[in-house]
């Protein structure tokens, strides 16, 4: 490992995970990033987007595979588990407490109003966000069929997931792999 | 108590194929919670995603709500575990192995091959939300002055629902 590293104690790992949760608005992952390399040095920008990549590639939240990895990565399963249970603890009691001051108040007028003007504008932020990674998305037909296809198959058509995930997965990945090996890789 | 197992058998299976993130689950939530079992209104459910956005945290905290409002604290605890529990248990492993494949094709064709499929599973929970959250047109200009302000700038998001939460708030949408 480099040596201007550091490697956190148990200790800074539970507490620098707890304030990765705390700050994140809409998404954690930027600050993430500017709190794990730049500031507390505990990963080099190759190992942060290497652990980010597998974060991706794996089912389930994403911040929280990367916690489970870089918490295991000095820790063990007790990091793990700090590094998990920093992350969530203050949000989930933070997000239930605003549900139950919702449910409380939802039948004012005021409140109601509200919810829908933030309900919208947070429906905005996912249409954001899929036109940002459609600006990332590889050019090419497959890719782009592909992204169609499971667009209808479970937005339009409302098809569950499961068998979707297993048809289209293993397909896609499939002519991921022979794009690359016919060498049309455009890097 | 059943209801509770309910929970965490379907959020464990969703947590296995919840490939880019919990946001891409909202049409597989939403057809579980809302469509099948009657548990809340498509309103409520829309509701609650706002809330988890506007809150700090990942954006999984979405389920926790779904959990919560089905069966209370124990629901929503159940409803977290289940999401975590088994991509967790897999990363653990996952990560172990992971160096091993250093360099290997096949973890970028993974990459590659995945990511149109993140893309049209948001893109599904982006149609979702804003047909569940836009009851007039007001709703849907919002949506997308919103959508079209996050994409070209780097402005804080918190302000972008601020300002829905206001206008909102003023009876305009």
């Amino acid at each position: 490992m480099n040596p201007s590293l550091v490697i956190p104690t148990r200790r800074q790992l539970f507490l620098g995970f707890f304030s990765i949760g705390l700050s994140g608005f809409g998404g954690v992952l930027p600050l993430a990033h500017r709190m794990l390399v730049q500031q507390r040095r505990w990963l080099n920008e190759e190992e942060f987007t290497e652990l980010l990549g597998l974060g991706q590639i794996l089912p389930g939240p994403n911040i929280v595979n990367m916690s489970i990895a870089i918490g295991s990565r000095f820790h063990g399963v007790a990091g793990a588990w700090l590094a998990v249970a920093g992350l969530m603890l203050a949000p989930l009691i933070i997000v239930l407490a605003m549900a139950m001051l919702y449910d409380h108040y939802q039948s004012l007028p005021d409140v109601q109003g509200t919810l829908h003007g933030l309900a919208s504008a947070a429906a905005g932020l996912l249409l954001a966000m899929v036109l940002r990674m459609g600006q990332k998305l590889e050019v090419h037909w497959q890719a782009v069929l592909l992204a169609m296809l499971t667009f209808v198959a479970v937005g339009v058509l409302r098809w569950p997931l499961l068998p979707v995930l297993l048809a289209l997965g293993p397909l896609s990945v499939w002519l991921a792999r022979r794009r690359q090996r016919s060498g049309d890789e455009p890097c | 108590m059943l209801i509770l197992l309910s929970l965490l058998a379907s959020f464990s299976l969703f947590s296995l194929m919840a490939v880019g993130g919990a946001v891409t689950l909202i049409p597989a939530m939403h057809s579980y919670v809302v469509e099948s079992h009657h548990w809340m209104s498509g309103q409520e459910f829309a509701a609650l995603f706002a809330i988890a956005q506007a809150a700090p945290g990942p954006n999984v905290l979405v389920v926790s709500l779904i959990g919560w409002k089905v069966a209370g604290l124990a629901g929503a605890l159940v409803a977290t575990v289940g999401m975590c529990g088994p991509s967790s248990l897999l990363c653990y492993y996952v990560t172990r192995l992971w160096q091993r494949f250093h360099g290997s094709p096949w973890r970028r064709a993974i990459e590659r091959g995945l990511a149109p499929l993140t893309i049209g599973l948001v893109a599904g929970s982006a149609m979702l939300m804003s047909e569940a959250a836009n009851a007039r047109w007001t709703g849907w200009l919002l949506c997308g002055v919103v959508a079209v302000i996050a994409w070209r700038s780097r402005i804080n998001p918190l302000w972008l629902l601020a300002g829905g939460a206001l206008l909102g708030w003023l009876g305009w949408i």
